[in-house]
């Protein structure tokens, strides 16, 4: 029985408890003299959360721990010496990782997946029972589901009677809902920080946090034979970071002057239907997906950067971060210009009027009274659009280059710590060399730096708000 | 239209001979004719034809909604920062139209200052708040003359014995009564001949409305004010004229004792003792 069919069986089912706890609770209301707490739809839902709820649990339970269960009893049935194919034809014990390989094959030429290496007989053996047990184990669930279903349904349709509260019950069920759903929001998160934590920790063990924190230069490329040459696997984050810092500072100085203005004219001087119009087209490039951003800054901006410095007589790198830098302040334009219209926008009437009454000009009085009011939280706005310029990837990963260069000359390549971590993620499968492991003491280092921001600037807009309310 | 002119050019003359012989003479500050106001579809103000005199206060008096803050904002122009608002008709200051093209919008709001219904001082220091003004307009010649030119404002809004020690905390800290008398301040640093004055009072206790009350009678001596207000009693104590507005037209004038003791109209009648409004 497939997952699908049993999820609508389910739906089914609590659609028509619905049905029956609202007609139990109408036939009740007509039939005596006393009020029903609820009204009858209440009724519904509660039989209805009665019947899907303990049956979804199971059914999460259940599909999760299902592949683990089916695949180690699959594990047990394996012979322990398996004839090898090929070679000597002898039956040879197996090694663990051998083992493990073998059940990835079983399980995923059961459902049809790519299989590494021949398929043997053994293999055939194994995904037949593997198939086998899952289906039992679906029928298993299926049943154990339809048994909590109907006892949920006959305990919850017995219940209902006027001086039952259901729709306090329901409220109560929506809020457990509710709370699951931001718990499962914070565990990802914090499931996240900690994988990165342990991976650092463990390029902590090779790479000396000190070294890491102010080395001076950055080649991750490890020896793979001792005598290779030009590998020496120098992990000093400095010149990447660098590179990040250079490129944010190109960025925001396209993206905060632009932006700002941008706010300013459409908050004070477009007209209202200028306004309706602009802003939508306006908050289009920041719908425009970064990587298309990438091939911009990469395949016109950059080309077109190098022969502008030729022209002139500068020797530009075909992969600047002026070019980088450009198209990323480009993007950020209007996440700061839409950031800053809410907050202009939060500045009182009143203080635009008193100035205007004082015979100021439209530009004085931004200048002199809204600017200043709005200040705060413009700090804000561009605090998070940094956050955003450090953390954005796409465009340097295409635009930027990857060597690790320390320097303020814009027109040199540079590399960032997001493009080192996907240049040092991808590729190179060893997991546990320092230039993976590397990837997330970078990882890291960047989470903390832009949550430090993102807080700085949640709170600077936060203070602001509270002035004008 | 012209019955109405005549009638309005006729009365005050009247008026001043009423007056005691020692008062001086009456003289139109502003004039407005047929003024009528739209925003957008909606006819807010009627033919309103009044005449404001100089060095007096004129209350404007009404039901809530009736167009006196349209009103008030017609005569420094404020309504143009509104984009759907139209205002037609005739409005004058000292003879001068001042909806002409030729008119200079940001002088004209410095000879014409105004006060809010709610204090709003700008987020700036005491002394700059008052300053903003003379600044704007390069009203001083060096530091001491501007502050020469705040001290004085704020003396003259009687503010200044209460912040003189502290001119550099931010405006925002005073209590209401006392922002609203910075906001005061603040329009006569600009040098205005006219005050416009938007219910100053509505947001204040009793003892601070008496203090700004006390403020218009002194500034009556150098200033024509023009003040809405939904208090009749502030009207009768404040005014020399009075106004009343009923759903967009300008019901009667006169005044201020002869508004409140004996209307000729029986709206303002209704409205003075408050069977309607
Ligand atoms: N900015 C605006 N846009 C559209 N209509 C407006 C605007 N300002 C005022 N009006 C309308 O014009 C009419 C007059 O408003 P106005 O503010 O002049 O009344 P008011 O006499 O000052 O009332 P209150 O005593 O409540 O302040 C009202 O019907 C109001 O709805
Ligand atoms: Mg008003």
């Amino acid at each position: 029985m497939s997952y699908g069919a049993i999820l609508a069986v389910l739906l089914a089912l609590t659609v028509i408890g619905f049905y029956l706890g609202r007609g139990r609770a109408r036939a009740l209301a007509a039939g005596s003299r006393t009020r029903l707490h609820s009204l009858p739809g209440y009724y519904g839902a509660h039989v209805a959360i009665w019947i899907a709820l303990p049956a979804l649990i199971l059914f999460v339970f259940w599909i999760s721990f299902q592949s683990a269960i089916v695949e180690g009893i699959v594990w047990n049935g394996l012979p322990d010496k398996v004839t090898v194919q090929g070679e000597t034809g002898q039956k040879e014990a197996l090694a663990p990782e051998r083992k493990r390989l073998l059940i990835d094959n079983i399980a995923n030429y059961a459902t049809g997946d790519i299989v590494s290496g021949e398929i043997t007989p053994l293999v055939k053996q194994g995904a037949a029972r593997f198939l086998r047990l899952q289906a039992l184990s679906s029928w298993i669930m299926a049943a154990a589901m339809a048994i909590l279903a109907a006892l949920g349904l006959l305990a919850a349709y017995r219940s209902v009677s006027p001086a039952m509260r259901a729709r306090n019950r329901v409220e109560r069920a929506i809020l457990i809902l509710l709370m699951v759903a931001s718990t499962v929001a914070i565990l990802t998160t914090v499931g996240i920080v900690l994988s990165l934590l342990f991976e650092a920790m463990a390029f902590f063990t090779k790479i000396s946090p000190v070294d890491f924190l102010f080395g001076l230069e950055w080649s991750p490329q490890t020896a793979i034979r001792e005598d290779q040459v030009g590998a020496s696997g120098a992990f000093g984050a400095i010149p990447v970071f660098a590179g990040t810092m250079l490129i944010t500072v190109i960025a925001m100085i396209v993206a905060v002057p632009v932006g700002l203005f941008a706010a300013i004219y459409l908050s004070e001087y477009a007209s209202r239907r200028l306004r309706a119009t602009v802003k939508p087209v306006l908050e289009v490039l920041a719908g425009i997906p970064t990587v298309v951003y990438g091939f911009f800054a990469a395949l016109t901006v950059a080309p077109m950067i190098r022969d502008a410095g030729a022209v002139v007589g500068l020797t530009v790198a075909s992969e600047s971060a002026l070019a980088a830098g450009l198209i990323m302040g480009i993007m950020i334009i209007p996440f700061v210009s839409s950031l800053s219209d809410d907050i202009i926008n939060a500045v009182p009437q009143s203080l635009r009027d008193g100035s205007y009454g004082l015979g100021a000009t439209r530009s004085e009085t931004i200048r002199q009274v809204v600017l200043p009011a709005a200040l705060p939280g413009i700090v804000g706005a561009v605090l998070l659009a940094v956050s955003r310029a450090i953390g954005e990837t796409m465009i340097v990963v295409m635009a930027a280059g990857l060597s690790a260069k320390l320097t303020v000359n814009p027109f040199d390549a540079v590399t960032t710590v997001t493009v080192q971590i996907v240049t040092n993620l991808t590729g190179d499968p060893e997991f546990d060399s320092p230039k993976t492991l590397s990837a997330f003491a970078l990882g890291l280092v960047l989470f903390l730096v832009t949550l430090c921001l993102n807080v700085i600037a949640l709170r600077v807009v936060q203070k602001y708000r509270e002035k004008y309310d | 239209m012209d019955e109405i002119a005549m009638e309005n050019i006729e009365a005050p003359p009247a008026a001043a001979i009423a007056e005691p012989a020692d008062a001086p003479e009456f003289r139109v500050k502003m004039k407005t004719r047929n003024v009528n106001v739209h925003y957008a579809e909606k006819h807010a103000l009627r033919d309103v034809s009044l005449d404001i005199g100089e060095r007096e206060v004129t209350a404007l008096i009404g039901p809530s909604g009736c167009g006196k803050s349209t009103f008030l904002r017609c005569l420094n122009r404020m309504n143009d920062t509104i984009d759907i608002c139209r205002v037609t008709g005739q409005l004058e200051l000292d003879g001068q139209d001042i909806y002409d093209a030729g008119v200079d919008v940001v002088q004209l709001r410095a000879s014409i200052g105004m006060v809010f219904q709610k204090p709003n001082p700008f987020p700036k220091s005491i002394f700059d708040n008052v300053a903003y003004g003379p600044r704007v307009h390069g009203l001083f010649s060096d530091k001491s003359d501007l502050e020469e030119v705040v001290v004085q404002s704020l003396r003259k809004a009687g503010l200044y014995d209460e912040v003189k020690d502290r001119l550099g905390d931010p405006g925002t800290s005073l209590s209401g009564g006392q922002q609203q008398r910075l906001c005061i301040a603040r329009a006569i640093a600009v040098g205005p001949e006219v005050i416009l004055m938007d219910e100053p009072c509505s947001s204040l206790d009793p003892i601070a409305t008496a203090r700004i009350e006390e403020l218009i009678d002194e500034l009556r001596q150098n200033f024509t004010i023009v003040i809405v207000t939904h208090s009749m009693q502030q009207a009768a104590r404040v005014s020399q004229k009075t106004a009343f507005f009923h759903l967009g037209d300008l019901i009667e004038q006169g005044e201020t004792p002869q508004i409140f003791t004996n209307p000729r109209h029986e709206k303002t009648q209704g409205y003075i003792t408050g069977r309607f409004g």
